[in-house]
């Protein structure tokens, strides 16, 4: 579904990422860990547009998406929930909601429906529909965020650290709503630094450091074979 | 109470034409993060084009809708000329283009058409004069508090009920995030150039109708205005911009009516010392504008 090959970001004369390749299947849950540092959410930002790939190919359902912009590439089916969980703080839920399908504004009873489905995933949501979204929590933000990007009716969705600064009892239920997502159909690609989460919901997961992938394989593998402290902690 | 009629209806007319002249300029800073110096220049194109049609023969309010037109289009012109092309690049590039494109403008309206004042065709209704309670007052300073009530209200309509309104706000706290909704950049910004070029247009008629004539520095004052509105009112907040421009018209008015003939030609000097005092109290302006997506 989403193919990596060779892929390296650059900011400057420091290089990101030096030239990653991986895939995700369709229907497949797989996670991209790493420490600080390690080239992740440069990765996703490339993925989603937002940053130039200074080398290597990004596909997506076999469509080159390399050097699309941003709002080409949700157009291609590709949502990204970025992890500075960028709600428009100063318009309503309903009206961020609204912006998620802007690509579909024109079918309005999709939307409509899409939107009834959000509402039961998230209640919350539909409780706060007039609220400024910035008068939000975090996690609700957070639910709001990645409910936005599932109104674009993605194939595809981009998860970077969907948990970072949340309570635990908000992450617990955020890995719930992934898996709700990913029992749904949705291809997911989540990037995270709680690794234990991450591994229990992933199929597969890709271990990045210093902008390379160091190790992959399920998300048993994972855990069996290769000492992750090392990686987070830079042994 | 004549008295006190008169002030409102000055300051309410003057206050209407300086709150459209801050809307059209803050609509683009809030999206671009950017003064469009050329700004100026669009009011100066809708009297041109004002002046040009005056012979033809047309009705006034066809040759208004005509300047308005064209001043839409100089306002797209802008992004295409100025803006799109060196976007990319870096802020202090598309400030440069901006005054260029301002200077560029303003020579060929010196070159082809002249440095001295042209008469603008004007109805006759901008020069007649009504009493209301005794006070007696242009009625183009009714026209001008009706044009922008109705334009405030369209502009509000638009940014509060419409997709591209609302995509436009989104855009303008964080423009990244509502291009990978899917928002295209390039729509935005252009929208945003052409309704900064309608009122524009809108404001040149009727700053243009209090002087009768139109000269190719004709827009500096407006561009000034704004400016200073949009700086005590916010500069990223469209309510702001409005209540800048009516601030900035009651100080205005205020120092025209109360200052002796003496001290009335340093105006400029007590407006500005007040607008110091306003930014020393309040130096985000008085409304700070959306918080740029921070996580709360």
């Amino acid at each position: 579904m989403l193919d990596i090959r060779d892929l390296s970001v650059s900011y400057g004369t420091i290089r990101a990422v030096r030239g990653i390749s991986f895939t995700v299947g369709k229907g497949e849950l797989v996670s991209l860990l790493g420490a600080n540092g390690a080239g992740k959410s440069s990765t996703i930002k490339c993925i989603a547009g937002a940053l130039k790939a200074s080398g290597g190919s990004i596909t997506l359902g076999g469509k080159d998406i390399t050097s699309a912009s941003p709002e080409q590439v949700v157009r291609a089916g590709l949502a990204t929930v970025p992890e500075t969980r960028d709600v428009f703080p100063d318009l309503t839920v309903a009206e961020n909601l609204m912006l998620g399908a802007y690509i579909h504004r024109r079918d309005q009873a999709g939307n409509r429906e899409n939107l009834e489905r959000l509402h039961t995933l998230f209640p919350r949501l539909a409780e706060r529909s007039h609220q400024p979204a910035g008068t939000l929590s975090g996690g609700e933000q957070q639910m709001l965020v990645i409910a936005r990007a599932l109104m674009s009716r993605p194939t595809v969705l981009l998860l970077d650290e969907p948990s970072l600064g949340l309570a635990p009892a908000i992450v617990e239920r955020i890995f719930e709503m992934i898996e709700t997502l990913k029992t749904s159909g949705l291809t997911i690609l989540l990037v995270e630094q709680n690794v234990n989460q991450a591994l229990a919901v992933a199929d597969r997961a890709y271990v990045m450091r210093l902008g390379a992938i160091v190790t992959s394989g399920t998300a048993n593998e994972i855990r069996a074979t290769s000492d992750l402290s090392a990686h987070y902690l830079g042994g | 109470m004549a008295f006190a009629i008169q002030f409102v209806i000055d300051v309410l007319s003057l206050g209407g034409a300086y709150a459209l002249m801050a809307l059209g300029l803050v609509i683009i800073y809030g999206i671009l993060r950017l003064v469009n110096f050329a700004y100026g220049e669009l009011i100066m194109v809708a009297g041109y084009t004002m002046f040009l049609s005056s012979g033809s023969g047309l009705p006034w309010i066809v040759m208004a809708v005509l300047a308005v037109g064209m001043a839409v289009l100089f306002g797209i012109l802008t992004d295409y000329v100025a803006f799109r092309p060196v976007r990319a690049k870096s802020v202090t590039a598309v400030l440069i283009t901006s005054f260029a494109f301002s200077n560029l403008l303003q020579n060929a309206a010196l070159l082809f058409i002249s440095p001295r004042p042209r008469n603008v065709p004007l109805p006759d209704i901008f020069s007649q004069t009504v009493t209301i309670g005794g006070a007696i007052t242009p009625v183009r300073n009714l026209i001008t508090i009706a044009a922008s009530i109705v334009l405030l209200a369209a502009v509000a309509f638009l940014m509060r009920k419409t997709t591209l309104g609302i995509a436009m706000r989104a855009a303008a706290t964080n423009f990244t995030m509502a291009r990978m909704l899917g928002v295209p950049a390039n729509l935005i910004i252009s929208s945003a150039f052409a309704l900064s070029g309608f009122l524009a247009g809108v404001v040149g008629i009727l700053w243009i109708g209090r002087i009768g004539t139109v000269v190719p520095g004709v827009g500096l004052e407006p561009l000034l205005v704004a400016f200073i509105a949009t700086v005590i009112g916010g500069m990223r907040s469209l309510p702001g911009a409005v209540i800048g421009g009516f601030l900035l018209a009651l100080i205005d008015t205020t120092l025209n009516y109360t200052l002796s003939q003496d001290l009335l030609k340093f105006r400029d000097a007590f407006t500005f010392s007040l607008v110091i005092l306003i930014l020393l109290w309040r130096p985000q302006g008085l409304i700070p504008g959306p918080a740029s997506g921070q996580r709360t």
